[in-house]
């Protein structure tokens, strides 16, 4: 336990020190930057991004050997990286427009054929005689172990300017994931702003790659933006709330992970993540189950309350004890059933909804609008006043209690 | 494959030659005219080699059976999908240089309901391209996003998640959005489509406006029995132009005919046709 305080207050030493604070800032860079990613539906094209980053790094430590480096330079092999991710990012853009195959086709092949790739120059660069080779296979599932200043220097110098640009491009992008269409015929160039986006995914999976590592990074991209979904309903928000919720599942996990012997780091970070998606799903306002649950019982108990005033619009006995409590609550009945006067006007207005009600479904024959009647949800929310008023035209003058 | 051309109407052979070949006259101010305009799905043409203008200040409705490029014709116009020969000219100019005078109200179909966005988010949408990338929305153009909002009678709903509405609403939500752009051509894809009466009635109120204040409005229209109450001019297509001109006289029984083929029975173009026959 004091480890883990010590090392939640960043006390546990440079080096952890060092990685909470990397893995707080690649968090929230993978957070926002993953918001589009998960909004114009394409989580699985950045996996097959990540994994072709792997010959990148292969072909990157050859070069810099040949070059009579030791091939171990960061900044070498990120750039290595990015290009081959490049090439396999716009493999998969190639296949989709210029054949027949699906996308997900082209994802799958080039996912496979990169990381087979990646795979083969790892084990030759592990046969060569010259350079340092040792540790490079942890581009796959990511190492804390001697991470570097310099290495939180290129997250941080990194995230930031993904950041700023996923910011900067949010409204293009936001239109595109929306409505392509539109943003096309507003002169938007939806091809390259689709590849703008996917760079900046590239860049925030280039630079976890050494922290996290290439099989992880998709889940730091995409479980943050879903988690941030639960919570609001505003696209500019998501980028907020998810880049929020990444940058502390990134700090908890290397937090967590320090504080225990020998954890992995990436996998715990994409654990955290998890956790708090778990949390969104139960317990987000709105959107979260607990709150589906509790919307069904207020639901329960506004069907038992119009059904009761239904009843005495129709001078029926109210028989159900729940109804009569419910009603009496409010002070619609007395308590042995009989209306009060407030009962009696409540009763009158839910009685004429009820027929507004039977207009609509005949004037509006779509879906979306059946699914919305519930018989209880007050009309005025669901129509606009000259839809209303078009129902009245059609049912004619109000009626008193005793017709209906 | 291909269908045979009809004598004497080649201009995507002109296209090939050379632009300044082409025989067909270009109107200057026309708000949209399309020359030879032809657009495949692999090697099935959607449109074939249509010439069509619009005129200002009306609107025109672009008729024809399922299939038969309606929607092609429209989004091409707009760039929106790539043609494979032949122009566009919009206010006589090539449409990059007039992007900011067109609107589009794409169908509902085409996006995404439950996306994260608000009613007000969306009409905001058409003011995106003002904005810029760096700018900000001013208190003025939210004044007036929630102005589009209210003329489609939508005001009360600007912070509903745009999911929550009925088909007539979302519509009326992507007209709005139209309205936004302030534009001087509006393009409308089926804007009646699945729409209940109310909303009809609401859209059809705003483009009669838009009319009168000197715009042209150009939708893609299926239902026969309003062409006569709502449009002034008629683009009867079915992969090829087979006809335009005012609604008096275009919009004839023998030109319906020759659109939809056997598909329409003859007492039934007779109903939509009074002044018909040719």
């Amino acid at each position: 336990m004091q480890t883990f305080l010590d090392a939640l207050f960043l006390q546990a030493g440079y080096n952890a020190a060092l990685v909470s604070i990397g893995a707080a800032l690649l968090g929230f860079a993978a957070g926002s930057a993953g918001t589009f990613l998960f909004l114009r539906k394409r989580a699985l094209v950045s996996d097959a991004v990540a994994h072709a980053t792997l010959p990148g790094v292969g072909i990157a430590f050859i070069v810099m050997v040949w070059l009579g480096g030791d091939g171990r330079s960061l900044l070498g092999l990120l750039a290595g990286s990015a290009l081959t991710a490049w090439i396999g990012l716009l493999l998969i853009e190639w296949i989709t427009r210029r054949t027949r195959l699906a996308e997900d086709a082209a994802i799958g092949a080039v996912l496979g054929v990169f990381f087979g790739l990646g795979v083969v120059l790892l084990t030759v660069v592990q046969s060569m005689s010259a350079g340092r080779q040792a540790g490079l296979e942890t581009f796959l599932l990511g190492s804390t172990a001697g991470m570097l200043f310099e290495d939180a220097v290129v997250i941080a110098v990194g995230g930031s300017l993904t950041v700023l640009a996923t910011w900067l491009l949010r409204r293009p992008m936001t239109l595109v994931a929306f409505d392509s269409e539109y943003a096309a015929a507003m002169g938007y160039d939806v091809r390259r702003i689709d590849l703008l986006m996917m760079g900046l995914v590239m860049a925030v999976t280039v630079i976890g790659l050494k922290l996290v590592g290439l099989i992880l990074i998709v889940a730091m991209l995409i479980i943050p933006a879903v988690t941030a979904r639960f919570w609001t309903d505003r696209s500019h928000r998501v980028i907020w709330i998810a880049g929020a919720a990444g940058g502390a599942s990134g700090y908890l996990g290397a937090v967590i992970s320090a504080s225990a012997p020998s954890m992995p780091t990436g996998p715990i970070i994409v654990l955290v993540a998890a956790a708090i998606f778990v949390v969104s799903l139960f317990f987000a306002p709105g959107r979260g189950v607990l709150a589906a649950v509790m919307r069904h019982r207020r639901f329960q108990a506004r069907v038992h309350r119009r059904q009761g005033l239904l009843a005495l619009a129709a001078q029926h006995p109210i028989r159900e004890a729940y109804t009569v409590r419910l009603l009496a609550r409010e002070g619609l009945v007395r308590p042995d059933g009989v209306p009060t006067d407030a009962g009696r006007a409540q009763a009158a207005k839910v009685a004429r909804d009820e027929r507004r009600w039977d207009v609509a479904r005949e004037v509006h024959q779509d879906a979306g609008l059946t699914g919305r009647y519930d018989g209880l949800t007050p009309i005025e929310e669901v129509f606009t006043r000259d839809e209303i008023d078009e129902f009245d035209r059609r049912l004619g003058p109000p009626m008193g209690l005793g017709d209906v | 494959m291909a269908s045979p051309m009809t004598p004497g109407h080649q201009p995507t052979i002109a296209a090939e030659n050379g632009r300044a070949a082409r025989p067909v006259a270009v109107p200057s101010g026309a708000p949209l005219a399309v020359r030879g305009l032809t657009v495949s799905y692999g090697e099935k043409p959607a449109v074939f080699s249509v010439d069509a203008t619009f005129p200002a200040e009306s609107m025109s409705a672009i008729i024809g059976p399922n299939g038969a490029g309606k929607s092609t014709l429209l989004k091409a116009s707009l760039g929106v999908i790539p043609l494979l020969s032949g122009d566009v000219y919009v206010f006589g100019q090539a449409i990059e240089k007039a992007r900011e005078r067109i609107a589009y109200v794409p169908q509902r179909a085409s996006v995404d309901w439950d996306f994260p966005t608000t009613v007000m988010d969306v009409v905001q949408m058409g003011l995106y391209r003002r904005v810029g990338l760096l700018g900000r929305l001013s208190g003025r153009m939210t004044a007036r996003a929630r102005d589009c909002l209210d003329r489609v009678g939508m005001a009360d709903f600007a912070h509903r998640q745009i999911g929550q509405l009925s088909g007539g609403q979302q519509q009326r939500v992507f007209l709005a959005r139209a309205l936004a752009q302030d534009a001087d051509l509006y393009l409308l894809d089926e804007p009646f489509a699945g729409v209940d009466a109310a909303t009809e009635r609401a859209i059809i109120d705003v483009l009669k406006t838009l009319k009168a204040e000197g715009k042209a409005v150009v939708a893609v229209h299926h239902d026969l029995s309003t062409v006569r109450d709502y449009f002034d001019h008629v683009f009867l297509i079915n992969v090829r132009r087979i006809a335009e001109g005012p609604v008096a006289t275009a919009f004839t029984t023998g030109n319906l005919q020759a659109t939809y083929g056997g598909r329409l029975a003859a007492t039934h173009l007779d109903e939509l046709s009074p002044t018909g026959g040719a």
